[in-house]
């Protein structure tokens, strides 16, 4: 079992989502940053679906209580191990009773834990990603524990590697939406020439971006949506749905973002810069 | 039957979107879920679909895909679809709904802004049959049509943060139920004490389907008690009738 000690701002399991229920209204959840899950996953050598821990911002106080390997991937958030410091991307060896810690968040906005062979919690609707009400709760807390399966002398392929990080583009690639056509020139000028920032109303759910371009008074019969779709409000906010984000809705989707840079959004906090580009 | 005109339209890598016309209309609703059965048909692993009104969103979840040929593949599934018919089995499901002020805290309101007694309100909600147009904004969530004008009421100035899971509610031209606790800015009339989302049942979470129809029933708080009861121990049965038989 893996013990939380302290959760940090929002700890979750994750896997790569829960698919098959859309139909029912179940979002996809998952991790936010695909990219960086399936890098830790594949240096432990694992299945890329493996369950890991989704850390948000400020990281957790953690304890094993056996032994395993572990790698950490995606934001750059200063941890220890026992109070050694260790690095993104090297697979770790961990041993009973160990306790891992995180302190300053220096580039990005969500880290991953993940563990030999995957966490193990119960799967629900097949996926063991944190979504509630599908799973009991939300995220994890003070003295939650997570199981795992041991793991000793296991000798990694490779133990560590440089990367250079998808995360730090500031450009989103986005594709036409469904509703593209009823952006005016006035509107797609400013979509495509102006910065934005990302507001305080950033979650596993959506994005919001602060910056409002010219609204609109289309209506629409509610619709399928998806992660990275982007939904214009009447008063011209930009709305872009992520991994925890409704199956349906009703304003228009004006552009939806590649699979690439959902990866890259999921690594923007409040206040950072984006601009997009169509493909 | 001949089929309505489609367009179909690129939604992402991985996903289309496929609109009839812009109505809500059974016969739109018939024809969408004749051409899903025709595409399941075709058994081809790894697709999934979602129905809302008018449209039909097919996501491709094991790769990216071509936005072409996957254009052609449903078109020539439509033609498919007009030649060979199946048989659909649809359901009438009948909610029980507790109409007390301690669930329907506006319905008081509501009454007075319509200008209709309590008792008439309760009689008009539970006398029509609500088309299932389709399941999506929450799991189980349910997007019903059929509200009859009388009972067509703005949504609320202000969302409430928190509404109860069970609630029943009125917003313009809709009427639905609110799977879970949830913030919300629809009128709420009743409570019903039936679970419409389960993630416990992996085969069927929601045991509603789209274009399934519903009624629902007042009942009283010591009906909604028992069926509450019944539905944690889960003996409690949804009362069903096959539509098409």
């Amino acid at each position: 079992m893996l013990k939380v000690l302290k959760p940090g701002l929002y700890l979750t399991v994750q896997d790569l989502g829960r698919f098959g229920h859309r139909d029912v209204g179940v979002p996809i959840a998952g991790a936010m940053d695909v990219e960086s899950v399936k890098k830790g996953n594949l240096l432990l050598e694992n299945d890329e679906n493996d369950a890991v821990l989704e850390i948000t911002m400020t990281g957790p106080t953690l304890q094993f209580d056996t032994d395993t390997y572990i790698s950490l991937s995606g934001a750059h958030i200063v941890a220890t191990l026992n109070n050694e410091p260790i690095d993104n991307y090297s697979v770790i060896k961990i041993g009973k009773g160990d306790i891992l810690s995180y302190g300053r968040l220096e580039k990005g906005f969500r880290g991953y834990l993940a563990i030999k062979g995957g966490f193990q919690s119960k799967k629900v609707l097949d996926s063991r990603s944190q979504f509630y009400p599908v799973t009991k709760s939300a995220r994890l807390k003070d003295g939650d524990e997570i199981p795992y399966n041991k793991t000793e002398n296991y000798k990694p392929k490779i133990s560590e590697v440089k990367i250079e990080e998808h995360f730090e583009e500031k450009t989103l690639k986005v594709y036409k939406g469904p509703e593209f056509s009823l952006l005016s020139d006035g509107q797609l000028t400013e979509i495509f020439a102006k910065t934005y920032t990302v507001s305080k109303e950033n979650n596993r759910m959506a994005y919001q971006l602060s910056e409002l371009i010219a609204g609109h008074s289309h209506s629409m019969l509610t619709s399928g949506t998806l992660p990275g779709t982007i939904q214009l409000t009447p008063a011209g906010r930009m709305i872009i749905l992520m991994k925890d984000g409704q199956t349906t809705g009703g304003y228009p989707r004006i552009l939806q973002l590649s699979e690439e840079s959902i990866s890259v959004l999921a690594q923007k906090k409040y206040g950072d810069e984006l601009k997009f580009k169509l493909v | 039957m001949k089929s309505y005109p489609i367009s179909i339209k690129p939604f992402g890598e991985r996903a289309v979107l496929v609109e009839w016309p812009d109505k809500v209309s059974e016969s739109i609703l018939a024809d969408i879920l004749d051409f899903m059965d025709a595409f399941k048909e075709l058994e081809i692993p790894g697709w999934e679909m979602s129905v809302a009104y008018n449209s039909l969103t097919m996501v491709y979840n094991q790769d990216h895909i071509d936005f072409e040929e996957t254009k052609n593949m449903i078109l020539e599934c439509q033609e498919k679809q007009a030649k060979s018919k199946m048989e659909r089995v649809q359901h009438l499901w009948t909610l029980p709904v507790c109409y007390d002020l301690e669930f329907g805290m506006d319905i008081e309101e509501v009454s007075n802004t319509l200008d209709i007694s309590v008792e008439e309100l309760i009689k008009q909600h539970t006398s029509h049959q609500y088309v299932v147009y389709g399941i999506g904004f929450l799991p189980g969530f349910m997007y019903l049509g059929g509200l009859p004008p009388t009972l067509e009421i703005p949504r609320r100035s202000e969302p409430r943060l928190k509404v109860q899971k069970g609630s029943v509610g009125l917003a313009s031209k809709q009427t639905g139920i609110y799977p879970q606790d949830s913030p919300g800015g629809w009128n709420i009339i009743g409570n019903c004490p039936v679970d419409l989302f389960d993630p416990s049942k992996e085969n069927e979470p929601c045991f509603v389907k789209v274009g399934d129809k519903i009624q629902f029933e007042s009942i009283s708080k010591a009906e909604y008690e028992l069926h509450k009861i019944e539905g944690e121990v889960g003996i409690y049965e949804p009362e069903k009738v096959v539509l098409n038989a």
